[in-house]
């Protein structure tokens, strides 16, 4: 009798410890989730191990899987920005950007400015690819433009250069410092990938402005966030530490996104 | 190894060594893994909740997901939100206040699973993924420890692989288990075949659970192109990450229920310290010595 009482209070007795447990562990995660907290730190150093075993494994020339024709999307998502509230954008969209300009600017030699008649005159590469929302969703669509890397050479990147940051247009609407427009950043092995390319078309058209237009970023082996779209300006850097908030892209500085979206 | 302690009045008690240390360790780092991976895991769906077949996802003009295997949709056409819950184009289930809609901060919002079941609690995508590869890469070494001890200790081949005369007489062992009788003596000193069973299809769903998810990573897609098309692509493989997952849940909570109903105590002992007792079947008892 004894006993069975003494058992029954250490089950409450576990019971109420699980429960209580239980909800403190979720209001502590809830808290390490919090970008001050130093687990965030933790579990931000995660995604340096994660780059580190995918390149191990993937090497930098493996290429992502292309399709064939037949596997085009019959009506491809439009994420993030599907229009721009910028009046320069604007302005160069009524002319069918005709006027349009990508200034290469930062450590090179030779800073372009590069109409999309000089880009539409470089060799394009085409493929069908697919391209996977950090979301989950995934579309697949043909994509046509110049590789970076030649650009990039043009240019002649200088030895402290290290990454490569892209301007946008698009803004997701005001913050108290003013609108904040996209912006994303590659390693430059990245940008050297053979399908890292800057399209002009999708689906043997136009880049429509819902996906980018007139030019975007492909990064094939990465997340769609790293695809930027309506590209203002590619800037070469030996770091972005004192761009946004120091974590290479308007995702990676506002909502915590991993830098490297390999996964 | 057995120590028998025989006493008039009651049945024989055995201790036997159940668990290794390696099968106990890497059985609590997965435990608390699941738990983390299963909440950050339905943060993540949270941000998509549709799942289709295939590589890829498909949308109409109006970026609505079609031809999903299973959705969660909201709707405010009555007034107030409701949460819906579609499986393969069928009839729509309201499920309100648990499913796709429910209570956040004193509003009902769209959300495939509530609060209470994500990893931040608020919807944070981001969050949601640190901490689902924090714990993918624990949950891996772990996993990784336990498949290498299972197959070059024959812990696979001794403890979970059915013996002949186990499904010679499944079932009965069924039959028993439908009325919560349990193996006592000998045949409790080993796994019955329904256990054996259940663990190994827990171990497959868990690997399965490493491929699809790995199958979901663009990187690792460029790496290995055949993995996502072992499951038919990316999309297909993010479905039966999804279904693998939910098996394990069922898992679970048979395991959890097990566990409290064939001696709760016991159960736990065996599993933290390998100790594990039995009562002899009278059978089984031998007379005292004189």
């Amino acid at each position: 009798m004894t006993s069975s009482r003494l058992l029954l209070s250490r089950r409450r007795l576990l019971g109420l410890g699980a429960a209580g447990a239980g909800s403190l562990l979720l209001a502590g995660c809830d808290r390490w989730s919090s970008s001050t907290s130093g687990f965030r730190d933790v579990l931000d150093r995660v995604d340096e191990l994660t780059e580190g075993a995918q390149r191990l494994v993937m090497g930098d020339g493996a290429l992502a899987r292309e399709y064939s024709e037949a596997d085009i999307s019959p009506y491809f998502r439009a994420n993030g920005n599907v229009r721009v509230n910028d009046r320069d954008y604007n302005r160069l969209a009524e002319g069918s950007f005709a006027d349009y300009r990508l200034p290469v600017t930062g450590l090179v030699d030779r800073p372009l400015s590069l109409s999309l008649d000089d880009l539409r005159a470089m060799p394009a590469r085409t493929q069908i690819t697919r391209h996977d929302c950090v979301e989950g969703w995934s579309c697949i669509g043909k994509w046509t433009g110049p590789q970076l890397g030649p650009i990039l050479d043009m240019a002649g990147v200088q030895p402290a250069a290290r990454f490569v940051m892209f301007f946008c247009y698009d803004d997701f609407g005001n913050t108290l410092s003013g609108p904040i427009r996209y912006y994303e950043s590659l390693g430059l092995r990245d940008c050297y990938h053979a399908q890292t390319i800057l399209a002009y078309d999708m689906n043997d058209a136009t880049l429509p402005i819902p996906h980018g237009a007139p030019l975007r970023l492909r990064v094939e082996r990465q997340l769609g966030y790293k695809h930027a779209k309506f590209l203002r300006e590619i800037r070469v850097v030996d770091s972005f530490a004192n761009i946004g908030r120091g974590h290479g892209g308007y995702y990676e500085d506002g909502d915590g996104y991993e830098w490297y979206a390999g996964i | 190894m057995a120590e028998t302690i025989v006493t008039p009045e009651r049945p024989a008690r055995r201790r036997v060594y159940r668990h290794a240390v390696i099968v106990r360790i890497t059985h609590w780092i997965n435990a608390a893994c699941f738990v983390f991976l299963l909440l950050s895991g339905l943060q993540i769906l949270n941000a998509h909740p549709h799942l289709y077949w295939g590589d890829a996802s498909t949308f109409d003009q109006n970026n609505q997901p079609t031809d999903t295997f299973l959705s969660f949709w909201t709707s405010t056409e009555t007034g107030e939100r409701r949460g819906y819950v579609q499986i393969m184009g069928g009839k729509l289930f309201d499920t309100t206040g648990f499913l796709a809609a429910s209570n956040y901060r004193g509003e009902t919002v769209q959300r495939a699973f509530p609060t209470w079941l994500t990893l931040p609690s608020r919807q944070d995508l981001a969050a949601g993924r640190l901490w689902h590869f924090f714990f993918a890469w624990i949950f891996v070494i772990n996993g990784i420890v336990y498949v290498a001890y299972g197959l070059a200790g024959r812990h696979f081949w001794r403890d979970l692989i059915p013996t002949r005369d186990q499904w010679r007489t499944i079932g009965r062992t069924v039959w028993d288990h439908v009325r919560f009788r349990f193996p006592r003596g000998e045949e409790a000193t080993r796994y019955n075949i329904l256990q054996k069973l259940a663990y190994l299809v827990a171990v497959i769903a868990l690997i399965v659970m490493v491929l699809t998810g790995l199958s979901m990573s663009p990187g690792l897609n460029a790496a290995f192109p055949w993995l996502p098309e072992l499951f038919g692509g990316r999309q297909s493989a993010r479905t039966f990450h999804f279904i693998s997952a939910s098996l394990l849940v069922l898992f679970a909570i048979i395991h959890i229920v097990m566990v409290l109903v064939s001696g709760v105590w016991n159960n736990f002992r065996s599993m933290i310290t390998g100790r594990y007792v039995i009562k002899e079947e009278k059978h089984d008892i031998l007379p005292p010595s004189p």
